[in-house]
């Protein structure tokens, strides 16, 4: 390999990584949204959970916050999943018998109380300074960056693609059928005596599980979290990709999440090498604007997106 | 407990009063969480910062502050036109945004809407004005003994009775006119209402003006009492949705009640716990309603 291909080789793994970790938000939200009809505005908040959880975990003891428990990587992914679920499911049985809204307030409320917590709770979450040395995998590899990276791309590739086909199975079985039976007419689904508040906490859960795991391989990618990484506009990233890609559809949540991280780091590519240094706050609310009145025209222009939802029957009849 | 968090929870209660209305009334109308609310306070009070010192350049003179009150002349004329552009952005939203997806698509996605409505107008001012803080006064406020040892500011005193007649108005245009008569008939059935000869259109109009327009005072109290930020109204949001919710969802007085309510639990949580948590308040209130009684106080149970 020639030496000038690494510093390429390098970026754009790291932004294929960014992208198939912003895909696993994208998935989750897929899950709740796209094919349950469950609004979530608090995305940051569930990711949030799912980094600070695995960090705490898997931190060496003693930096000034609890935790440091030492554990392995693994067990932190897995532990921020059954945390970010159980957080979900919390908030599903709180608010899914009552109207559609109150879930999406509810959410919005744990995205503040999470974000109050990490940057208050000094103790155990090491408040503003976040939560610095996370161990990242294939860190004997780190001092031959291109191997790193790509290391850390097949890795998270394969999760990416795992996830995706047991998500596409999942919504091709029974239970994917009747989460949309409950989403297009609750009350047919009820007379066939599905019961909408348990499949809808289910696909709640599920999906808060997926966001806590993204939110953990971020933390263990990067090395470092805090607060201010999980602010609204996360979620509200996570928003536009979703609605760009197509909801209801897989391949268009990952799909979205490709193309919006692209326009987003272009154009944070773009602020920094041309805007003015007194400036680029402003063009970055300005960046902001753009994705707002994109997301506005998607609804109301284009509600199904790139590739909206295809119909979806059992595999059993697609294979005859 | 210092006696002190009276007058604090009531000045906060009754910004949260003037949103939280809004809130209520957009939800029961139109059937959706309107996330864009926040926005609409923190729109009212630039507006009303810039109009004021268009004035007080225009009118020598005017930007001085009254007698004992850091509000000027200036900045009480720009207050009612603020409401009218704040009012204006509403009505603006509505039919270029959530009159399109009205009947049309699920509700959920109007909430939607809402909310990438609310992060564009957000960034749009920070764009506009940066994030640092705005002021519409310098001048530097003495809290004055009030009566029972509890202190307040001249501003404080004046804001406590204009902000209590602002919503009396509001009680008795919802209850003793026949626009509320309306709006009522609207929020418990569209169909039977334009059966009945209520213009449902025209009553929409005036829920998204009248929610504007609060929503432009609490802007205004909130930069008199605090500072102007374009996040002040995104903060907002979550203590308006518990306000709205703990009262009752479409019930004015519920919603004043509510707002006193989270308003004053923030103010003791400053005293009694630290300011850092004060934002905690109205997510724990909005848990705890949920788990007792999701219809609210003054709500039906559904």
């Amino acid at each position: 390999m020639s030496f000038d291909l690494i510093g390429p080789i390098a970026y754009a793994s790291f932004f294929l990584i960014m992208a198939l970790i912003n895909g696993i938000v994208c998935l989750g939200l897929n899950v709740q949204w796209g094919q349950t009809g469950l609004f979530n505005v608090g995305i940051a908040g569930f990711v949030a959970i799912g980094a600070y959880v695995s960090a705490l975990l898997t931190t060496p003891p003693g930096d000034g916050h609890l935790g440091g428990f030492g554990l392995p990587v693994a067990v932190g992914w897995v532990a921020a999943m059954a945390a970010s679920a159980a957080a979900s499911a919390f908030v599903g049985a709180l608010t899914l018998r009552l109207r559609s809204d109150y879930l999406a307030i509810t959410t919005f409320g744990v995205a503040v109380a999470v974000q109050l917590v990490a940057l208050n709770a000094q103790r155990l979450t090491g408040g503003a300074f976040g939560v610095a040395f996370i161990p990242r995998p294939f860190d004997s590899l780190a001092q031959t960056p291109v191997l790193y990276d790509l290391a850390n791309l097949a890795l998270v590739g394969t999760i990416v693609l795992v996830l995706y086909f047991a998500l596409e199975r999942l919504a091709r079985s029974p239970w994917g059928r009747v989460l949309r039976a409950i989403r297009e007419d609750e009350r047919a689904a009820m007379a066939l005596g599905k019961n909408p508040t348990r499949y809808r906490l289910e696909a709640f859960a599920l999906g808060g599980a997926l966001m806590g795991l993204s939110g953990a391989i971020e933390a263990h990618f990067i090395g470092f979290i805090a607060p201010d990484d999980y602010l609204s506009s996360l979620t509200f990233q996570v928003w536009a990709m979703l609605i760009v890609g197509g909801s209801g559809n897989n391949l268009g949540a990952l799909l979205g999440a490709g193309i919006v991280w692209a326009l987003w780091t272009v154009s944070g590519l773009l602020i920094s090498d041309f805007v003015p240094a007194g400036l680029e706050a402003r063009a970055a609310a300005l960046r902001i604007v753009a994705i707002g009145v994109l997301l506005a025209t998607m609804i109301v222009a284009r509600p199904r997106g790139l590739i909206g939802e295809r119909a979806m029957v059992s595999r059993h009849v697609e294979e005859e | 407990m210092n006696p002190q968090v009276i007058v604090d929870g009531l000045l906060n209660g009754a910004l949260i009063g003037l949103g939280a209305v809004g809130v209520t009334l957009t939800y029961s109308i139109l059937r959706f969480a309107n996330f864009a609310h926040g926005e609409f306070i923190t729109f009212g009070a630039y507006a009303t910062m810039l109009i004021a010192a268009g004035v007080s350049a225009l009118v020598i003179g005017s930007g001085d502050g009254l007698g004992p009150f850091s509000i000027s002349l200036a900045l009480i004329l720009s207050v009612p036109l603020s409401m009218a552009l704040t009012a204006g952005l509403a009505l603006a939203l509505d039919s270029l945004l959530f009159a399109r997806l009205r009947g049309k698509a699920e509700s959920i996605s109007v909430v939607m809407a809402s909310f990438g409505a609310s992060m564009a107008i957000r960034a749009g001012i920070e764009f506009a004005f940066t994030s640092r803080p705005a002021y519409f006064s310098r001048d530097l406020q003495i809290a004055k003994p009030l009566a029972f040892g509890l202190r307040a500011t001249p501003d404080q005193m004046a804001l406590l009775i204009v902000a209590p007649l602002l919503l009396i108005g509001v009680h008795l245009l919802l209850t003793r006119t026949q626009i509320g008569r309306s709006m009522r008939a609207v929020s418990e059935n569209p169909a039977l209402a334009r059966v009945a000869g209520v213009d449902v259109e025209a009553t929409i109009r005036l829920v998204w003006a009248l929610g504007g327009a609060l929503a432009a005072a609490s802007g205004v109290m909130l930069g008199l009492l605090v500072q102007i930020r374009p996040f002040m109204g995104f903060d907002l949001l979550l203590p308006l949705f518990a306000a709205a919710i703990l009262g009752g969802i479409g019930s004015a007085p519920g919603a004043f009640l509510g707002a006193l309510i989270v308003g004053l639990g923030e103010a003791m949580t400053v005293q009694l716990v630290g300011a850092e948590w004060r934002a905690g308040v109205a997510f724990l209130v909005l848990i705890a309603v949920l788990l007792i009684r999701p219809s609210g106080i003054a709500g039906r149970p559904t």
